[in-house]
């Protein structure tokens, strides 16, 4: 089976720079994909190059097999969620939702009942008289998720489509996307740089890193097992060492010490990454060790965050579970401690 | 706090001032005189009450066919001034942002030179041996009609295209993309998101080229017939030629009715357009 869509090649330059670098991706079927990256990596340039908002300098855009580079963005079968939501201030909520509907021929009254469904749906019912002028910012944002919605596009982009909201509105809204996903059966780019939201409602995400895909998988291939140290310190923070690899065994040149990783990296010269929360301080039984003392701590409700300095200088970030209670012990500067982790916590990178 | 209102109230006078010593009083003594019997001599009314003066200049053909024509003359102007005027500014709003200045300052440009002379100018361009008749083949232009709204637009246009292009460069690029990712043609997108977004700055263009356009007597009187007789003209010869005071104030006021009572109506007219459609829209959801 073929992906939904398909870029291979996508090229676009703004001026000399290269915003999208020769962009290979597939967007599966029915899946909620999101476009990761800081500012300026690209993904906003990838959305309005599908959108038909950008012309791209070259390389293909394919949605179920047909080519769209030729056509404009009104004859594509792709809707977008503006991150400003750029709803038509002159128009009621209702003609809002149904503008597409309305422009794809479809009659008066069938538009009037899609579009009751539509305000169903984002839970707007008894709103569609009024003007967009009068809605809290998140309704404005769910008539404009109802908007592109209603003409049953093949494939939604959503740009920043939560970056104007609250925190609580957030995770409210952010459920309804997955929710509103599952219902209709639409496939969804999202983009975002927001790594707990990608974390949270992807079923895969791509990261972007100067117009190109540094790495696509499902969330947990990529916090597990990130492809290079640009993806292991964007997704999640991630303690970084040098090291050399021999098979599973792992030296640590500069603090002197060897240490064991659960899968075999490439032999030689390589970077250890450890997750802040897999690492622990003071307890017993863990298969790799290594000795510190602590410099930080920060208190941060469910967890402690607490910063140990190794015997080459160099500073370990551990992120210490609350789950049994708070252990003031751990907040004193000077301390020394030893930080263990197993060798499943070891990701191996090149260098 | 005291002090900080009567602050305010001397900042609020200045304006208070201005529109009372040059604004009110003036109009005060227009009306006066349109009331005031004519007289001989210095000056040339005597102070009473009569409306003869206003009933003469609504009941006189002379007057009101000039008024209905001038009317008729601005309306037109105001049209092609839209018409040419809105793709100059939509142009100017779309164009990169380091040349919109420079197109703005091009639209500008002629009001730094004289009035008179650039007519002066056309006068040479659209007279029988002049470029644009040679150029065009066109029998007669100068003193025609055709001559007139030739100048009037090119006088009026840029008080159509600035505050169209002030309006429409406001416009959210996001809105008119929004439009055609929704399946809107260009041409949709500039019916339906465009024009309608737009609408206060036409209104603003029309007015600034309908009130001074009616008005007008340079242009007609230069670059138009010899029977292109419009209010403006009738009411400088009243004044100057007849030194008929009275009835040139009571042209004066019928021509501020005019430019009162006809914007009234068209907002009226427009306000009822908007909630009809909004009350078309209602039953959308119930």
């Amino acid at each position: 089976m073929t992906g939904l869509l398909i870029t291979s090649g996508l090229t676009v330059h703004y001026g000399a720079t290269p915003a999208l670098d020769r962009l290979d991706l597939t967007v599966e079927r029915n899946e909620l994909f999101v476009l990761l990256g800081s500012s300026g990596s690209g993904k906003t340039t990838l959305l309005r190059a599908v959108a038909g908002f950008v012309r791209p300098d070259a390389g293909r855009i394919l949605l179920d097999g047909a080519d769209l580079s030729g056509l404009p963005p009104h004859r594509r079968p792709v809707n977008t969620m503006f991150q400003s939501y750029a709803l038509f201030p002159h128009m009621s909520v209702a003609a809002n939702i149904g503008f597409g509907l309305r422009q794809s021929g479809v009659s008066r009254a069938e538009t009037r009942r899609r579009v009751d469904a539509m305000l169903a749906l984002v839970r707007l019912e008894g709103f569609g008289a009024r003007r967009p002028g009068e809605l809290s910012g998140g309704q404005q944002q769910r008539v404009a998720l109802a908007r592109s919605l209603a003409p049953s596009p093949r494939l939604l982009l959503l740009d920043e489509p939560l970056s104007a909201l609250d925190q609580a509105l957030r995770r409210d809204t952010r459920a309804e996307l997955v929710r509103l996903r599952r219902s209709l059966g639409i496939s969804f780019v999202l983009v975002t740089h927001d790594q707990d939201e990608a974390l949270q409602v992807a079923d895969r995400i791509g990261i972007m890193r100067d117009g190109r895909m540094a790495q696509v998988g499902t969330p947990a291939a990529l916090y597990e097992s990130p492809a290079d140290r640009f993806v292991a310190e964007f997704l999640g923070a991630a303690n970084i060492l040098p090291c050399v690899v021999d098979g599973s065994s792992v030296a640590l040149p500069s603090l002197g010490v060897a240490v064991r990783a659960a899968r075999p990296g490439v032999t030689g010269p390589g970077l250890l990454a450890l997750r802040a929360e897999r690492l622990r301080i003071g307890e017993d039984g863990l298969v790799n060790q290594v000795e510190g003392v602590v410099t930080d701590s920060a208190y941060a409700g469910d967890t402690l965050a607490v910063s140990v300095r190794l015997t080459d200088g160099s500073v370990l970030r551990v992120k210490r579970s609350l789950a049994d209670g708070l252990d003031t012990a751990m907040m004193q500067a000077g301390l020394a401690v030893r930080v263990g982790w197993q060798p499943e916590a070891c990701m191996l990178l090149p260098e | 706090m005291i002090q900080r209102s009567r602050a305010r109230l001397w900042v609020l006078a200045v304006p208070v001032v201005w529109l009372i010593l040059l604004l009110g009083a003036p109009l005060a003594i227009v009306v006066l005189i349109a009331f005031a019997l004519p007289a001989d001599g210095v000056p040339p009314y005597s102070l009473g009450f009569t409306l003869d003066n206003l009933w003469l200049v609504a009941s006189d053909p002379l007057y009101r066919d000039a008024l209905l024509r001038s009317v008729r003359v601005a309306g037109v102007s105001t049209l092609v001034c839209l018409v040419l005027g809105f793709p100059m500014a939509l142009a100017i709003a779309r164009a990169a942002p380091r040349w919109q200045n420079p197109l703005l300052l091009a639209v500008m440009l002629p009001f730094w030179t004289g009035f008179l002379m650039r007519i002066n100018a056309w006068i040479g361009l659209l007279a029988d041996d002049g470029l644009i008749v040679r150029l065009f083949g066109v029998s007669r232009l100068l003193y025609t009609d055709a001559a007139m709204y030739i100048g009037m637009v090119y006088t009026y246009l840029p008080f159509m295209v600035l505050p169209l292009y002030a309006r429409l460069s406001r416009l959210d690029p996001a809105l008119m993309e929004a439009a055609a990712d929704l399946g809107a043609p260009p041409w949709r997108v500039f019916l339906r998101v465009i024009l309608p977004l737009s609408l206060p700055g036409v209104a603003a263009g029309a007015a600034l080229v309908f009130i001074p356009a009616l008005g007008e007597y340079v242009v007609p009187a230069l670059l138009g017939g010899p029977q292109a007789q419009l209010i403006g003209k009738v009411l400088w010869e009243e004044f100057f030629s007849n030194r008929d005071w009275p009835t040139a104030s009571s042209v004066a006021v019928w021509l501020l009715a005019v430019l009162v009572v006809v914007p009234v109506l068209v907002s009226r007219v427009a306000s009822r357009v908007q909630r009809d459609r909004s009350a078309t829209n209602r039953p959308m959801s119930k």
